[in-house]
C-alpha cells in the first residue's frame, strides 16, 4: 500500500458544506448529485494572480447562453478558459443567481445555530464563500458571479425568473476538465431560489482524476469559433510560463505531467 | 416600464456629456436623482455604483435580478448592492428594458467574441481601470471592477436558455432615471465597442444630470 493519493480521488461534500481545492491543468473533476436536489456554488481563480476570476457575463456572452451544459467553456474576465464542460447529464445549469446569504436562509429555514446542532447547524452561500475565499487572502471585493451547478433558472419572455425544483434528478452529474490551473471555491448549500419546506441539505460526490489530451476535434473547443480562440489565449498563456504549449489545447496535458 | 420623468434640464445642479470611450466617475449623493440620456441612440452606458462609505459593498446584478425575481431592469428596479442594500432605485425609464447579464467590454473578452487581433482596440475596462487608477485615492481597483449594468442594451434570454443580442430598443434622446438611496460612487464607461452591431459600429455621446434632493 501506497500512502500516496491514486491518480483518481473521490470524496463526498455533505450538503450545507464549503471546501476549496487548487485543481492542475489537464486535471478532471465530476460533480455527482448522488441523492437528487442539490446545488454546489462554484467561483474559480487563477492561483498564480486571483485577481484573474471567473467572468459570468463573459462566459455567457461569449457563447450567446444564458444557461451552462456540456460543450461550454467557463471563461476568466483575461479572456481564458479555466475549464470546460465535457460530460453533462443535467442539461442547464444556473450562473446568473448568486448564493444565499444568511438574511435569506434565515428567513425561510430559520438560524440552527453551531452551538446547538453541531454539524447539522445551517450555513449559507455567502458566507461559505467568505470563509474559503478568506483561506487564499481573498475576501468580499473578490466574489462574483458563481455557477450553480444542477439548479435550473429559467427567464420568461417577460424576463421573469423561475426556479425549477424538479430539475435536479439522483445521479446527474457534470464533469469539467481543467484547461489551466485554477483555484476552486465550492460550496453545497441551496440555490437561493430553493423554496423547500425544510433546508436542502444534499450531498455531492466529488471525483478528480487525469483527462486524456485535448484532441482536435475536441467538442468542447469546437462548439463555436468563440472557443477555439479561448483555447488559443490559453496557449498563449502557457507558452509564456515554461513552453509547455504545442499544438491546439496540448498545454494542459504537458501541464498535468509537469505538476504531478 | 415606461415612465417618464417630471424633472427639467434646465433645473439639473450638474450635466455632463461623456464622449464615447471616456469614463465618468462621481459621487452623487442620498436623495439626488440621476438621468443617463443615451443622446443620439442605441449606446451602452456601462455603470458600476459603490456604497461610499464602504466600497466593498457594490452592485450586484446576481443580487439584483434575483431579489426583483427579473432579468431585466426598468422602472422600479432596485439595484443592489452586494450586501442586499439598495444603492439606487430606478425612477423613470423611456426605453423599458436594461441589460445587466452582458457585462463590460474588454479588450481580452474582445479577442474570444472577435479575433485575437482586436487586443489593442479600446474598451470599457480600459476605461474603468484608467478611471479608478487616476482616482486611486477611491481605493477601487481591478477587483471592484464586478459585474455592470448595461443601460440602453437589449440582450433577451429566451426560455430555452439562449442569449441574444438584439437591436436596442432606445433611441436619440431616451433617457434612464435614478433616485439614490445613498451617497453612492457612479463609475460609467461610454462603451467604445466598435465589433456590435448593436451600436451599428458607432459609439455617440451620453449626457449624465443630476437633480437636487429638494426637487420633487
Amino acid at each position: 500500500m501506497s500512502n500516496r493519493i491514486s491518480d483518481t480521488y473521490t470524496t463526498v461534500i455533505e450538503g450545507g458544506k464549503h471546501w476549496s481545492l487548487t485543481l492542475h491543468a489537464g486535471r478532471l473533476l465530476r460533480l455527482t448529485d448522488t441523492d437528487g436536489g442539490a446545488n454546489v456554488g462554484m467561483l474559480f481563480y487563477n492561483p498564480h494572480n486571483t485577481l484573474e476570476r471567473y467572468n459570468a457575463p463573459d462566459t455567457l456572452k461569449c457563447q450567446h447562453t444564458f444557461k451552462l451544459t456540456r460543450g461550454h467553456c467557463l471563461y476568466s474576465d483575461m479572456g481564458r478558459i479555466f475549464c470546460s464542460i465535457v460530460e453533462d447529464t443535467s442539461g442547464w445549469h444556473d450562473t446568473a443567481c448568486g448564493s444565499s446569504n444568511a438574511r435569506s436562509v434565515a428567513e425561510r429555514w430559520g438560524v440552527a445555530s453551531y452551538q446547538r446542532f453541531r454539524n447539522d447547524w445551517i450555513q449559507n452561500g455567502h458566507d461559505a464563500f467568505l470563509v474559503e475565499a478568506g483561506k487564499y487572502g481573498l475576501g468580499r471585493r473578490d466574489l462574483a458571479a458563481n455557477v450553480n451547478w444542477f439548479s435550473r433558472v429559467v427567464a420568461a419572455e417577460d424576463g421573469t425568473l423561475t426556479f425549477d425544483p424538479a430539475h435536479a434528478v439522483p445521479g446527474a452529474y457534470v464533469e469539467l476538465r481543467f484547461e489551466m490551473d485554477t483555484l476552486v471555491l465550492l460550496h453545497t448549500c441551496p440555490h437561493p431560489l430553493n423554496r423547500a419546506d425544510a433546508y436542502p441539505r444534499r450531498p455531492v460526490s466529488l471525483c478528480i482524476s487525469k483527462a486524456l489530451p485535448v484532441a482536435a476535434d475536441d467538442f468542447c473547443m469546437n462548439s463555436r469559433p468563440e472557443n477555439l480562440r479561448g483555447f488559443a489565449n490559453n496557449d498563449l498563456y502557457h507558452l509564456g510560463i515554461g513552453g509547455a504549449g504545442g499544438g491546439t489545447g496540448g498545454a494542459g496535458a504537458d501541464a498535468a505531467d509537469h505538476v504531478s | 416600464m415606461k415612465l417618464a420623468s417630471q424633472l427639467l434640464a434646465g433645473e439639473a445642479v450638474f450635466r455632463h456629456v461623456i464622449g464615447a470611450g471616456e469614463y465618468w466617475i462621481d459621487t452623487v449623493r442620498a436623495g439626488q436623482r440621476l438621468r443617463i440620456v443615451d443622446v443620439e441612440g442605441n449606446q451602452a452606458a456601462d455603470t458600476l455604483f459603490y456604497n461610499s462609505s464602504d466600497v466593498a459593498d457594490r452592485y450586484s446584478a446576481v443580487d439584483t435580478i434575483r431579489e426583483q425575481g427579473n432579468v431585466y431592469l426598468t422602472c422600479g428596479s432596485k439595484l443592489l448592492s452586494t450586501s442586499g442594500q439598495v444603492l439606487m432605485e430606478i425612477v423613470a425609464d423611456t426605453v423599458g428594458r436594461h441589460d445587466t447579464l452582458g457585462g463590460a467590454c474588454a479588450s481580452e473578452s474582445n479577442t474570444v467574441r472577435y479575433a485575437l487581433e482586436k487586443r489593442t482596440m479600446h474598451s470599457c475596462r480600459d476605461s474603468y481601470l484608467l478611471a479608478v487608477g487616476r482616482h486611486d485615492s477611491l481605493g477601487l481597483g481591478k477587483r471592484d471592477l464586478s459585474h455592470n449594468i448595461n443601460f440602453f442594451m437589449n440582450v433577451p434570454v429566451t426560455p430555452e436558455g439562449g442569449l441574444t443580442f438584439a437591436d436596442g430598443l432606445s433611441g436619440p434622446g431616451e433617457y434612464v432615471e435614478m433616485r439614490a438611496a445613498m451617497n453612492v460612487i457612479v463609475l460609467i464607461s461610454n462603451c467604445p465597442q466598435l465589433n456590435n452591431p448593436c451600436n451599428a459600429y458607432n459609439p455617440t455621446p451620453l449626457e449624465v444630470l443630476i437633480w437636487d434632493a429638494d426637487v420633487s
